[in-house]
């Protein structure tokens, strides 16, 4: 599903990713772990596509198509999600509005048709009812003078509408009080099958005890230092990143 | 906070006629004939040993500015200024150039001493850290009288003196730079300057030096129907550091006095300059009779790349004041800083902002000005900011507040904000607004008079500017304030 | 008459040339027009050192006075009218002008809706008319030199006076259809009595390709407790010099909203005066400008707190693409007794392209202390940030930057509160940007 080879990144002669290599396969939950500043969420922005990144080698496949020579919205349309670790507040663009623009333009992007309002109601409603998202939120403009919580959810419903093929979540329970939490990994969990990836990027354990992933990925200067299975995030709940630091130093 | 006590302590002893630098000092003068003419001219370049060149550039600023007219577009009103009723040189008689403080008048000595300006050396050694000291530049009417630790500067490499000095002494240095900043042709009142200016200082730090200490020059008015026209001019060569300060004062008179002064700063690559200014002319009594006229031209130019140059102004006297500290960003990466303070009380009139002229790629610009008006002045915050078309990536932030204190008083805000490139980001913000009851009262309830009340609030209106002053000048400054709002309240 | 020997360029001669030959054709008392124009005279055509016209120099932009446009026929008016476009679904009175003459057969004088009187104001001037007393109500205009040209030459206009509630919005509809360039000067002057509410609609449309150059002013009479919507369209010809006054005197206790929304037009200035003349008042102007090529759109604005215990607030939001200029000016002024006066006045300014320029310069003048006044200006590009969050949602660029660009421009329609005119200003503004993907 998605491969990374290789990838080396830095912004503003500042080296962050060195080399990194990942697999993640259809249908598995991938976490990625490591320290602050080990790079994590520049891959989200990588992958996704974000500008001020340079790119001095490797390549990252989806499905085996580059990703890296696509604009964002078209790498959206291929089926990258990022779940924003801060969503952005767009004043004046009702949420609605906002929604509705998206799943169009994927829609059109991949030669399908447009979805009809009712359809599209139908559908936000469902959604909105699975995360506890009051309707007079969709009302409002996008984010602006949203809880944490509910942008997160917010952030939740739109990957639940737009059904995309691999989802990153970039530290998606920062911020989240329990409840809130809950209903966010739910809503994960809802969307696991068989055709779709995750790549669950955290600092902590305490996410993957509500979306268990398939394997986990330690991050550490810019590379994957270690994977295993999802026991090896509660190792490293019980003896925190000082390890991989150490042997840094080494 | 002991430096806000100190404030209210001061507020509570000075009587209702505040201005404590308005004495004056009997020495005898020798003066050029009053009113302008070549003849005018010819004797102050005389008198200052200047070469041919320096006359004759003066002769051609002489000639251009006949042909000007003293510019109205500021919100200020005056009348009309007589330019044959003014003498353009004044310089103690005993001696013009002295060479050590021995030569000076010691009733000049004194004069410097009662203001709190310390020139001996020594007393200065005796009791402050090395890091803390402060070089002085002392200029008296129309000549500098002393200057102080110019070889232990000098053996850093650094130049700082009288610029009639330097334009004997190192007169390639100044005619590479003078004009180059602020042309001749500038406005009515730099032109006016170049074509008579007497003394000011002049300064030179070499490539990679950090100034051993902070450099200032004290101006003083002391002589009657005088005009003072200093020129500054301070040079930070590639990578060098300076902090300069100046200051001013003049006596208490019913007539109004004249003060026009150019300053240049030019930045070259990676070198800063960061200038400071408390400025206590006398503004007039309470009925708007005499203070000083300051008209002043000053501009900096970040000429070479990550070059920084940071005004800081504390506007505390003068009956006018007009005057835009500004910045040219010709270097790439370079910024352009302007914090400022202007109070007004009684009469006075204040026109003060600034300009930042983004030329070059990623520049940037930052504007804090605090204007507070009381009694019946009237307070304008006049600023341009502009990004021209290959100015990529400026950037600019401009927050003016205006303060009110009483409702007889006028506080305007006139920005003007111009951008030929897309990639320019601007953002302004202003306000005006008075003290809030709420404010007041929650400070009375805690036992504060309304006096100290105003003092700690405006206090916390002016502090980011404060906090840009060296130290021992913020505490006088924030002193000089709250004794200028001195019966505003109530 | 003084003065005129400092006239300078040919196009200032040859205004003095046509006033000359108008002034005896133009209808009713010709001293107010005579001195109006001597006091325009003296000064001349405002330059660029002419501090309320420093980014918009009308000495340089205004180079060949096209003539004034004559009367058109009835057929020549109705096929004109039949092609107006401008709000055009919007249910309301219609009080239209073509090239610059009021329309009256298009008016039914007998069947005017209730509390709406209307007079025109070509036969008031002939034949004197008590309400021509109440024009010039706002001191600022009175210097401006745009608005004594309007005074010099206005030929035709109506006046109208609204006695109470007022149902439908009255549409003062504009319309030049002459395929040569004309001038036009028209004045309205609406008089909304004590307890009056109107919702007042006006559109500007004008023929592409000629260099018109109409010249309106509406001045505006609210009394207390009156509650007036003003909405102003600008679809002027793309060839169009347009310029536009608003004078407004509002009482206490009153509403007033206006909105100045400008899509046409080579080089537009639109100019606000208002005076909030009794207490309680809360005020709102906003400007909606979109500028593409080498347009040039100036706004202006002058609001004079001259009572206590008022709120006024003004938002102008600016678009600019291509080679475009935009320029705002606005000032408040609050005199010694306003005090308690709360005002907020905001520009922003984006620019979608290189080669595109905004200037701001937003002021205050505060002679009170008890006030709360402010002012921001911003101006830059579309926040990269959030271009990228639409992206990665599957937005095209143009598409994403559409979505925030109208966003941006909503702001300033929100307060529209007729929806059908809302909307129809949202399609304006939609299909502005269709024309620029």
């Amino acid at each position: 599903m998605l491969e990374i080879k290789n990838l080396v990144v830095q912004i503003e002669d500042k080296r962050i990713l060195n080399g990194l290599n990942l697999t993640v396969n259809k249908g598995e939950v991938a976490a990625i772990m490591g320290p602050n500043g080990s790079g994590k969420s520049t891959l989200s922005y990588v992958i996704a596509g974000k500008e001020d990144y340079e790119i001095l080698d490797g390549e990252i496949l989806l499905d085996g198509e580059n990703l890296l020579e696509m604009e964002p919205d078209q790498r959206a349309a291929a089926g990258v999600f990022l779940a924003f670790q801060y969503p952005l507040e767009i004043p004046g663009v009702a949420s609605m509005t906002f929604l509705k623009a998206a799943i169009n333009a994927q829609r059109k992007a991949r030669g399908e048709d447009e979805l009809t309002t009712p359809d599209f109601i139908k559908r936000v409603n469902a959604a909105a009812t699975q995360l506890e998202i009051p309707k007079d939120m969709l009302k409002r403009a996008l984010n602006v003078g949203f809880s944490g919580g509910e942008k997160k959810r917010m952030e939740i419903l739109q990957m639940a509408l737009l059904q995309p093929s691999f989802c990153i979540l970039d530290e998606t329970d920062s911020g989240l009080d329990i409840d809130a939490l809950r209903i966010v990994s739910e809503g994960v969990n809802a969307l696991r099958s068989p055709d779709r990836a995750f790549l669950v990027i955290t600092h902590y354990q305490r996410l993957l005890n509500h979306i268990v992933p398939d394997t986990v990925h330690v991050m550490h200067g810019g590379r994957i230092v270690r994977s295993g299975g999802k026991e090896l995030a509660l190792e490293l709940e019980a003896n925190g990143y000082a390890d991989y630091r150490e042997s840094e130093a080494a | 906070m002991p430096a806000v006590q100190e404030t209210i302590d001061q507020v509570r002893l000075i009587d209702v006629d505040q201005y404590k630098y308005g004495f004056e000092t009997e020495v005898e003068m020798e003066k050029a004939p009053k009113g302008l003419s070549e003849d005018v001219i010819r004797f102050i370049s005389g008198k200052k040993g200047e070469p041919e060149w320096m006359l004759q550039w003066r002769l051609d600023a002489y000639k251009r500015w006949l042909t000007m007219n003293e510019p109205n577009w500021a919100r200020v009103s005056y009348d009309k200024i007589d330019y044959n009723d003014i003498y353009y040189y004044a310089a103690p008689k005993m001696n013009p150039s002295p060479k050590s403080l021995d030569e000076v008048d010691p009733e000049i000595l004194k004069t410097y001493e009662k203001l709190g300006i310390p020139l001996r050396e020594q007393e200065i050694l005796a009791g402050v850290e090395p890091q803390n000291r402060v070089a002085v530049d002392a200029v008296f009417d129309s000549v500098s009288v002393a200057t102080t630790f110019k070889e232990e500067l000098a053996k850093a490499g650094v130049i700082f003196m009288p610029i009639s000095e330097a334009i004997r002494e190192y007169p390639d240095l100044v005619r590479q730079y003078l004009g180059t900043v602020v042309p001749v042709t500038d406005n009515f009142f730099a032109t006016l300057n170049s074509a008579v200016f007497t003394d000011g200082s002049f300064v030179y730090i070499p490539p990679g030096v950090r100034c051993p200490m902070e450099l200032s020059t004290y101006f003083r008015i002391n002589e009657k129907n005088t005009g003072q026209f200093e020129r500054t001019l301070i040079i930070a060569d590639k990578g060098s550091y300076v902090s300069y300060l100046e200051g001013c004062t003049a006596p208490k008179r019913d007539e109004n006095q004249l003060h026009a002064a150019v300053v240049e700063l030019i930045a070259l690559d990676d070198a800063e300059i960061k200038y400071s200014t408390v400025q206590n002319w006398y503004p007039g009594d309470a009925e708007g009779r005499g203070g000083i006229y300051n008209f002043v031209t000053k501009r900096g130019d970040c000429r070479g790349k990550n070059s920084v140059i940071t005004w800081t102004q504390v506007e505390t006297g003068s009956a006018i004041t007009w005057k835009y500290p500004s910045c040219i960003l010709r270097g790439d990466n370079s910024r352009g800083e302007f914090y400022s303070i202007a109070v007004s009380n009684g009469k006075q009139q204040v026109d003060s902002g600034t300009k930042m002229i983004h030329l070059g790629k990623n520049t940037t610009s930052r504007i804090i000005s605090k204007g507070i008006a009381a009694g019946k002045s009237e307070n304008t915050y006049r600023g341009l900011v502009s990004a021209h078309r290959k100015a990529t990536g400026a950037r600019n932030f401009t927050n003016c507040d205006s303060l009110l204190i009483g409702n007889q008083c006028g506080a305007h805000t006139v920005p003007y904000i111009e951008s030929k490139n897309a990639t320019a980001v601007f953002e302004h913000e202003a306000t005006t607004s008075k003290i809030s009851e709420d404010q007041m009262f929650y400070c009375q309830q805690r036992g504060l008079s309304d006096e100290e009340a105003t003092a700690l609030i405006v206090n916390g209106f002016v502090k980011d500017v404060l906090q840009q002053l060296p130290m021992e000048f913020a505490v006088e400054a924030q002193k000089l304030i709250s004794i200028s709002l001195e019966g505003s309240v109530g | 008459m003084a003065d005129v020997t400092l006239m300078k360029t040919p196009a200032e001669t040859a205004l003095v040339q046509a006033f000359e030959s108008a002034k005896t054709a133009l209808p009713g008392d010709g001293e107010s027009r005579a001195q109006a124009f001597e006091h325009f005279a003296q000064q001349g055509l405002p330059h660029r050192r002419v501090e309320e016209f420093k980014y918009t120099d009308l000495r340089a932009l205004l180079r060949e006075v096209a003539p004034f446009a004559g009367t058109p026929s009835a057929e020549e008016a109705k096929a004109a009218l039949a092609g107006a476009k401008a709000l055009a679904g919007v249910d309301a009175l219609q009080v239209p002008f073509v090239n610059g003459h009021f329309v009256r057969d298009a008016v039914d004088f007998h069947a005017l809706p209730e509390n709406v009187e209307i007079v025109p104001l070509a036969e008031a001037l002939a034949n004197g008319h008590d309400w021509l007393a109440k024009l010039s109500p706002v001191k600022w205009a009175n210097d401006n030199p745009v608005y004594q040209l309007n005074t010099s030459f206005m030929a035709d206009g109506v006046m109208i006076r609204i006695a109470g509630p007022v149902e439908a919005p009255v549409h003062l509809r504009f319309v030049t259809s002459a395929t040569s360039a004309v001038a036009t000067a028209t004045r309205i002057l609406v008089v909304v009595e004590e307890g009056a509410s109107v919702t007042l609609l006006e559109t500007h449309e004008s023929t592409d390709g000629a260099n018109h150059q109409p010249n309106d002013v509406v001045e505006l009479i609210a009394g207390d407790r009156t509650n007036v919507q003003h909405v102003r369209v600008n679809a002027e010809g793309n060839k169009a010099l347009a310029l536009s006054t608003l004078a407004a005197k509002i009482g206490g206790e009153a509403l007033f909203n206006s909105i100045n929304v400008t899509a046409g037009a080579a080089t537009s200035r639109h100019q606000v005066f208002a005076i909030l003349d009794g207490e309680n008042t809360n005020l709102r102007v906003n400007g909606t400008t979109m500028l593409k090529g080498t347009q040039h759109g100036d706004s202006t604005l002058v609001v004079e707190h001259a009572a206590p215990h008022c709120e006024s607030r003004e938002l102008f939001k600016t678009v600019i693409d291509n080679e475009a200029t935009g320029v705002f000016q606005g000032k408040i002024i609050v005199p010694h007794h306003a005090q308690k006066t709360d005002g907020r006045m905001m520009s922003a300014a984006l620019l979608l392209e290189e080669g595109g320029a905004m200037n701001n310069k937003p002021e205050l003048e505060i002679f009170a202390d008890d006030v709360q006044c402010a002012h921001g200006a911003t101006c830059g590009q579309l926040d990269e940030d959030l271009l990228f969050y639409l992206m990665a949602r599957g937005l095209p660029k143009k598409e994403a930057e559409s979505l925030l660009v109208q966003a941006f421009l909503g702001e300033a329609l929100e307060f529209v509160e007729n929806e059908a005119v809302r909307e129809s200003l949202v399609g304006t503004v939609e299909g502005w940007l269709k024309a620029r993907a």
